[in-house]
């Protein structure tokens, strides 16, 4: 597979605290990467490492198969978890000033922040210092600051935290255009509906090691139960029930329906497959409603923690 | 380098139109010459006042050498008793009086000065100058020395003093060598204190700000250290220039509108200092041209940037260290500690003795070195002295840096953690 980004065998430690724990991901070209972990998982500290602001103790990092070199940061674009901008300081100018040491030119930066400015529709900020802007506004600016220099590698720490609803639905349009460019993406959260929303790959942090990577959905495939929801109408409920209670594995369920419904859970074992239950219930009673529970990322997610506890 | 460039460039700017330092710049000198103009005026004002002193004299023999001064008019009391005579110095809230008895020899507790308030010690020296002047005339005419020819006789000896390379010094020239070191070495402990914390002030920012981190991903912790340091000493290097050109302008113009001899001034306040003969204009000016001004200014240049640098990556590791400008306390009595001992030992040790064995000593000493040093300097430092000294003080740069870099390249990723030394010390091993 062509990995934009390869992590190998990654330890940091500080003093007697282990922040990882021989931690090796690949990140495929193209893709958008979650990077999951409770808080103080060392989701961070990686992401630093990523960016050469802190050196591993052990281990290799390659990007586009070539070890990561310090000119590697204008290929990279972060956006970090704790992120502000210089209060007194002029919008327009400090955004200049950013993509600068990110290696573009005066003009260049101009041109470019004049079109992500339009984009966003915040020309007229320009002039303003951040401290007359809220908090979702600047995360704007930062937003369009890290993207900037068109890096080939986008970093986002917890990108979502801090904005309103509308903002955070146009910040994600626009991570998943730059993808659509040729950008991929890794991105840090404990917010697991983003992942669901966004991720192709994603990786699971917990307490400095790494519990769980992969493509989404065959690690969702991995942990699905083989257990159905289904929403049935019986002439005689009480009879259908004992005869599937014999069966099979029933458990409630819940969902919402038009239906006055019998809502069952049912869990299948390995031989028997989704065609056969259909089957069998068809014969029995009217299918309203008939779905494979696929476990969300949250639930791998405790699942996994929960495990490794 | 080219990053290091931009930051110098923002970190310049950025001090530069802050507001209170463009207050400051403009308003600094005139507060000074101010300063001046007030103390001479108030000098003056001093000067003019008129002290009426009685005296009592019980001899006689000093009626006529009580002469009225400039700012001593003396009374004769003598046809009073002497109750009387209290009595109405009291009453007219003269000065004081001088009760001279019968016997008068001189010795002390035999003349006595009465009054509400002690009398200034020049006015008590002035009497009793012309006390002794007149008892030492009559004692010698009463040993039968012709006291006109003694007086015509007296040889008047003043020591040219010179050094081996033929260069003529004056006593005065001493205090000018005094005066220009302590100004220097003050000055550089004020731009050291005034920059580093601003140089702190600012890491402190970025921190509270959180833009660090953003940066960080951009350039490396040391390039952008670095260059908030030397963005910040042109910053200071830019301040300096303005207030020597403006200072020199508001000088003359004060000194012109105003009437106020800057010279006169410092001169009467040495005399009070100690009396000496006193030197010309010309020589005081000789004096100070003779000094070595242009190396002066030069080592100016390389100690402030010497001691700067090593005192403000200091600042900057401090800044790094805390959360916020309050938790800097602890932190900054070590700092200044070296600063205040550079400025004392100058100002005592130096001042008496300048290649004594403790001021050479501070003059090596990294820390102390560019006060004590440019201190000394004024009254001429062997050039391997300086060499020696420059050399460990550059270093020592090179390592507090290395270590100053540590901790901020930690300290700045570090949020709500109180550092402690013990932490500090913690980081440089990350």
């Amino acid at each position: 597979m062509d990995n934009l980004l390869v992590a190998e065998n990654i330890y940091k430690r500080f003093g007697s605290f282990t922040a990882l724990n021989n931690v090796s991901v690949q990140i495929p070209r193209g893709s958008v990467f979650g990077l999951l972990g409770p808080n103080g998982a060392g989701k961070t500290t990686f992401l630093r490492i990523i960016n050469q602001i802190t050196m591993p103790d052990e281990g290799k990092i390659y990007l586009d198969n070539k070890p990561l070199h310090p000119n590697d940061i204008q290929h990279i674009g972060y956006l970090p978890e704790e992120r502000g901008l210089y209060k007194s300081m002029k919008v327009g100018e400090q955004a200049l000033y950013l993509a600068r040491l990110k290696g573009l030119s005066k003009n260049d930066a101009k041109e470019r922040l004049q079109y992500w400015f339009e984009k966003l529709e915040i020309t007229d900020w320009w002039d303003k210092k951040i401290q007359e802007l809220s908090k979702g506004m600047a995360q704007k600016v930062q937003f369009v600051i890290t993207v900037l220099h068109q890096p080939k590698l986008l970093i986002f720490d917890e990108p979502f935290s801090g904005f309103d609803p509308v903002n955070a639905g146009i910040i994600k349009r626009e991570i998943l255009q730059l993808k659509e460019e040729g950008a991929t993406i890794l991105f840090s959260t404990h917010r697991m509906e983003s992942v669901e929303e966004l991720c192709d790959y994603m990786a699971l942090i917990h307490k400095s090691n790494k519990l769980l990577d992969g493509k989404v959905s065959e690690i969702k495939r991995e942990y699905k139960s083989n257990t159905y929801e289904v929403g049935l109408e019986a002439e005689n409920e009480a009879t259908l029930l004992a005869e599937l209670q014999e069966k099979f594995v029933l458990g409630k369920a819940s969902f919402r329906s038009i239906h006055n419904d019998l809502k069952l859970s049912i869990k299948l074992n390995e031989k028997e497959s989704a065609n056969q239950l259909l089957e069998f219930l068809i014969s029995r009673a009217r299918v309203n409603y008939f779905v494979e529970v696929i476990p969300s990322v949250n639930d791998i997610f405790i699942k996994t923690v929960t495990q490794h506890a | 380098m080219r990053n290091l460039g931009l930051i110098i460039q923002r970190e310049y700017f950025a001090r530069v139109r802050n507001k209170t330092f463009i207050i400051m710049t403009f308003l600094s000198p005139l507060i000074l010459v101010g300063m001046f103009i007030l103390i001479g005026y108030l000098s003056m004002l001093n000067s003019s006042e008129q002290h009426i002193i009685g005296f009592y004299d019980e001899t006689g023999m000093f009626t006529e050498d009580f002469e009225d001064e400039e700012q001593i008019q003396y009374l004769d009391f003598s046809t009073f008793s002497l109750e009387e005579a209290r009595d109405k110095v009291r009453e007219q809230e003269y000065y004081g009086l001088i009760y001279i008895p019968e016997k008068a020899s001189g010795e002390a507790g035999q003349i006595q000065f009465f009054g509400d308030e002690s009398p200034g010690l020049g006015t008590v020296k002035a009497i009793e100058k012309t006390i002794a002047e007149r008892l030492t005339r009559q004692r010698l005419m009463a040993n039968g020395v012709n006291v006109d020819e003694l007086e015509n006789a007296r040889a008047k000896v003043e020591i040219q003093i010179q050094n081996f390379s033929g260069q003529r010094n004056s006593k005065m020239a001493t205090y000018i060598k005094m005066i220009f070191g302590g100004v220097a070495g003050y000055l550089l402990m004020m731009f050291i204190i005034i920059y580093g914390n601003m140089v702190m002030r600012s890491v402190i920012e970025e921190k509270t700000n959180r833009i660090i981190e953003i940066i960080v991903s951009s350039v490396k912790p040391l390039q952008l250290m670095m260059g908030k340091v030397l963005g910040t000493s042109l910053a200071g290097l830019t301040q300096f220039t303005i207030w020597v050109v403006l200072g020199l302008v508001l000088v003359s113009i004060a000194s012109f509108s105003l009437g106020i001899d800057m010279f006169s001034v410092q001169r009467g306040q040495m005399e009070n200092i100690q009396q000496f003969a006193q030197p010309d204009v010309t020589q005081l000016l000789l004096d100070v041209y003779n000094l070595p001004l242009l190396s002066l200014l030069l080592f100016f240049f390389l100690y402030f940037l010497g001691g700067y640098f090593l005192y403000s990556s200091i600042y900057a590791a401090i800044g790094a260290a805390v959360d916020s400008e309050t938790d800097t306390q602890q932190f900054m009595f070590p700092v200044i500690l070296p600063l205040m001992l550079g400025i004392y030992v100058g100002f005592f040790s130096v001042i008496e003795n300048p290649h004594g064995t403790v001021s050479t000593i501070f003059s090596m000493i990294p820390l102390t070195s560019p006060i004590v040093m440019l201190m000394r300097i004024p009254f001429g430092v062997a050039w391997y002295e300086l060499l020696l000294s420059l050399l460990l003080l550059l270093i020592t740069n090179f390592g507090v840096v290395w270590l100053a870099a540590k901790i901020y390249r930690v300290g700045i990723l570090m949020y709500g953690k109180k550092a402690s030394y013990k932490e500090l010390f913690k980081w440089l091993k990350y």
